[in-house]
């Protein structure tokens, strides 16, 4: 498996330990509060992860990332793939003891379509045709077409139909409810106070359906400074946050850190991109892109941006899932090389300044990417001393994200863009890369079209078969790396710490929360009693 | 004297319609609109919610009609609601910082207040002595310093290396189990150092104010004269030099007092105290345009009625300030 993930413990003391015990408190920090507690309506990764303990989802993937049921204890596709049947676990109940049924799903996927819910996530749920509640632990949805993401869309969580329908058929905004501030759920954790812009404090579930998770609360302190946070660490009054790379190589590597806290890394689940502007004419030809992609140093950006904690990208996908395709073609550092493709493109002379022009117009352009983020800032500088090396001019402009993404990003006013894709746990990819796509509210900004691609994106999400998807997305992959749309930099590592007490970890492809009720203390290093 | 107070209203309900139409448009004509703070694009999410949101929020009608809804809201003293997914009155979310923010700032002006006055007066009395140079370097270390910087450094001083004093936050995790004293020191301790560092930076400029003021005094004729008539020197100094020098202080107390529900973002944001700064700047990052207008609109606002109250005051102490009025 390629998503390599190691824990950097110190040797620890195994003194005859019990087994799980119940107890104690984690506590985690969280740089911005939460939005709101009805997870289908936010879309910041503070609201999720809370969402994720509060609520339950129909399925979800396990720790090889592979689909599992988590309400739903199992389901079946029909023969034409176009109807999908859902049976529910028995006797599974929302906190306040109703039990959660086919018609809590029914609700939530009639309110997940209404045009006036305002989520992110409706279009999978637009393709069904037709819901039915067959009976009370019985759901069957059928789409207008065979719809391969649709199982994994099913990881949405399932709201109270008992507490939000009256309101919503009142024509209430959720939003008001009481639901996005005291909500019932029907996870692992309970919700129990939400103190604005302090800490979201959950208590354990007792009755959670798959066993009581062990750790008696979860408080998320809200910690609007990222070196606060890190203090806060330091200190070990929090027992879990993310590193940087900096945090991660540098400034913990010390005995005491080393006996507070275990260190983790896999890949994370994204990648970064220098992307272009495809309405650009120079852009447009494949070679200057293939010459771009050569004359970046991608191992250079990974040692020195990222202090060797990530992997190159060679395509849109992270390694280590069943559909990545590794042998692609790809773009080892060549100078040389991609001065040649530069001249075959037409760029072949050079003005006073040593710059490339062509038709007696200089080969300048702008790269764009957002503030606060510092990894993406030095990718961009590291990228124009390589550009300038072969004759390419590149000015940078740093902008505050919503300006950066609603001015430049969405209405296509940029030559070039630093950026990074948040993926998915099914290959398709058809809002970033399909000729449809290229509106201003949509995903394919840098406008790619290509007719092949758009018949293999169609393809791969109108088959459940694993084998024949796992083809088309090899095909999709072949043309990505040759065609280079984008030119794809690196996989970061997710880099998470954790307090040393906490046993039960267990990293794995899917990284190390999966397993998240199965943490605990054991009693004697049971810190918090209350 | 009523007829002046008429127009200073008059006057003041203009300035609050021009205060409105400012508030409107500077986050209207920031480049971007309401968005999520999250710095990666999910390929799950598709952008169909834009349009829905527009909807929703009314950014689809033409910027007149918006104001105009906003405006007869306002009038009503509705803020609306926030952009964000949690939908509540702006109202509510400014209220529920107000507090916290209010008592920080009102504690810091206290200290400012006590130890810049005595500061910049002796620094005055003994001009050109020690203690003044003395004073003047801790005075440009402390407009010098950056405010986050040494908030970090603090931090980890007595954070992370003493553990004397808790580094962020406003209340321990256990605070409701805590016995009340128990609670009250909790609760000290998370804002001394906030305090500190908002106090260190504020005390700087008005000590060398108040130093200024009181050198000005000193060189009066009635001081002369109160020398001259063989006063003692303590006499002449503290009550009849300080007296007329505190004056000027006193008016920038007032002018400071908008400023106290303000908030300081870079104090707030590093020490994770959840005030009025704070919402502010999250506010603006995440152009929720109601909760922006709604603060500039009430810190405006405060700013307006504390001018006007100090108009009325001179006016009623100064006879001349309202017939000048009359006839300009």
């Amino acid at each position: 498996m390629a998503a390599c993930s190691r824990s950097e413990t110190a040797a620890e003391p195994v003194a005859a330990e019990s087994g799980p015990t119940v107890g104690d408190t984690l506590v985690e920090a969280s740089i911005g509060d939460i939005s709101g507690l009805i997870p289908n309506i936010t879309s910041d990764s503070a609201s999720h992860e809370i969402g994720n303990l509060i609520y339950s989802n129909l399925v979800r993937t396990d720790k090889e990332l592979r689909l599992e049921g988590e309400l739903a204890e199992r389901w079946e596709v029909s023969k034409d793939e176009m109807t999908i049947t859902f049976h529910l676990q028995k006797g599974v109940r929302w906190h306040d003891g109703e039990e959660v049924t086919a018609h809590d799903v029914d609700f939530t996927y009639r309110y997940m379509i209404d045009p006036k819910t305002p989520t992110a996530y409706a279009e999978s749920f637009r393709q069904i045709k037709h819901a039915e509640v067959v009976d009370r632990y019985i759901y069957r949805v059928t789409y207008e077409k065979p719809y391969a993401p649709a199982l994994l869309s099913w990881g949405i969580w399932i709201l109270p139909r008992h507490i939000l329908e009256a309101p919503w058929k009142a024509g209430v905004d959720l939003r008001t409810t009481q639901q996005n501030r005291r909500p019932i759920g029907s996870g692992p954790y309970v919700f129990r106070e939400w103190k604005t812009g302090e800490k979201v404090v959950l208590e354990a579930n007792p009755n959670y359906f798959e066993g009581r998770p062990y750790f008696n609360r979860v408080v998320y302190r809200i910690i609007p400074d990222q070196s606060t946070i890190f203090l806060e660490l330091k200190a070990r009054n929090i027992d879990m946050a993310g590193l940087s790379p900096i945090q991660y190589r540098r400034q913990t590597d010390y005995p005491a850190f080393h006996k507070g806290f275990n260190k983790y890394r896999y890949l994370a689940n994204g990648y970064a991109y220098l992307g272009f502007n495809l309405l650009d004419p120079r852009f447009q030809d494949k070679r200057v892109r293939q010459a771009m992609a050569h004359a970046i140093n991608k191992q250079e950006l990974i040692e020195g941006v990222l202090l060797g904690l990530g992997r190159a990208a060679v395509g849109p996908y992270k390694p280590g899932t069943w559909w990545y395709k590794d042998a692609v073609r790809t773009y080892p550092f060549d100078p040389e090389r991609a001065k040649a493709l530069l001249a075959e493109a037409g760029w072949k002379e050079k003005n006073s300044d040593g710059i490339l022009i062509r038709h007696g117009q200089a080969f300048s352009f702008t790269i764009r990417t957002n503030q606060g983020n510092l990894v993406r800032q030095q990718t961009a500088e590291i990228i124009q001393r390589r550009l300038r090396a072969v004759g390419i001019d590149v000015k940078i402009h740093i902008v505050e994200w919503a300006a950066f993404i609603n001015t430049f990003v969405k209405k296509k006013q940029f030559e070039a863009i630093i950026l990074g894709w948040g993926l998915g746990l099914d290959p398709d990819q058809y809002d970033i890369w399909h000729s449809s796509k290229t509106g201003t509210d949509e995903l394919n900004h840098i406008t790619y079209k290509n007719s092949k691609v758009d018949e293999l994106l169609e393809a791969g999400r109108r088959t459940f078969n694993e084998a024949k998807r796992k083809a088309i997305y090899a095909e999709f992959q072949h043309i990505m790396a040759e065609e280079q749309p984008v030119v794809f930099l690196y996989v970061p590592e997710a880099l998470p710490v954790v307090s040393s007490r906490v046993r039960g970890i267990e990293p794995a492809p899917a990284g190390i929360s999966y397993n998240f009720i199965k943490w605990y203390v054991p009693a004697h290093l049971q810190r918090y009693t209350r | 004297m009523i007829a002046y107070i008429t127009r200073l209203t008059a006057i003041s309900v203009l300035q609050m319609l021009a205060i409105t139409i400012l508030a409107f448009m500077v986050i209207h004509l920031a480049p971007g609109e309401p968005t999520v703070l999250q710095q990666d694009l999910q390929a799950r999410a598709t952008g169909a919610q834009r349009e829905t949101l527009r909807k929703l929020y009314g950014l689809d009608k033409p910027l007149h009609v918006q104001y105009g809804n906003w405006l007869s809201r306002l009038v009503r003293l509705d803020l609306g609601r926030s952009f964000l997914p949690d939908g509540r009155p702006v109202w509510e979310k400014i209220r529920e910082r107000i507090p916290v923010t209010l008592s920080l700032n009102l504690v810091e002006v206290c200290i400012i207040y006590l130890i810049a006055v005595p500061l910049g007066v002796f620094a005055a009395v003994r001009r050109h002595s020690f203690f003044d140079q003395l004073t003047t370097v801790f005075v440009f270390l402390g407009f010098a310093t950056p405010d986050f910087w040494l908030a970090l450094l603090l931090m980890i001083l007595f954070g992370v290396q003493l553990g004397w004093l808790p580094i962020s936050g406003l209340r321990s995790l256990n605070w409701e189990y805590l016995p009340p004293l128990a609670q009250v020191w909790d609760l000290l301790s998370h804002v001394i150092l906030p305090i500190f560092i908002g106090a260190f930076g504020g005390l700087a400029g008005l000590s060398r104010f108040m130093r200024g003021s009181m050198l000005e005094v000193i060189r009066q004729d009635y001081i002369r004269t109160a020398q001259a008539k063989g006063l003692p020197d303590r006499v002449v100094l503290y009550k009849h030099a300080l007296r007329n020098a505190v004056l000027p202080i006193v008016t920038i107390l007032g002018l400071s007092l908008p400023g106290l529900i303000g908030g300081s973002v870079i104090v707030e944001s590093v020490f994770a105290i959840p005030g009025m700064g704070q919402l502010a700047v999250q506010s603006v990052f995440a152009r929720d345009y109601p909760v922006v207008m709604g603060l500039l609109t009430i810190t405006a606002g405060l700013t307006l009625v504390g001018n006007r109250l100090a108009d009325i005051c001179y006016g009623l102490v100064d006879p001349r300030i309202r017939v000048a009025g009359r006839n300009a």
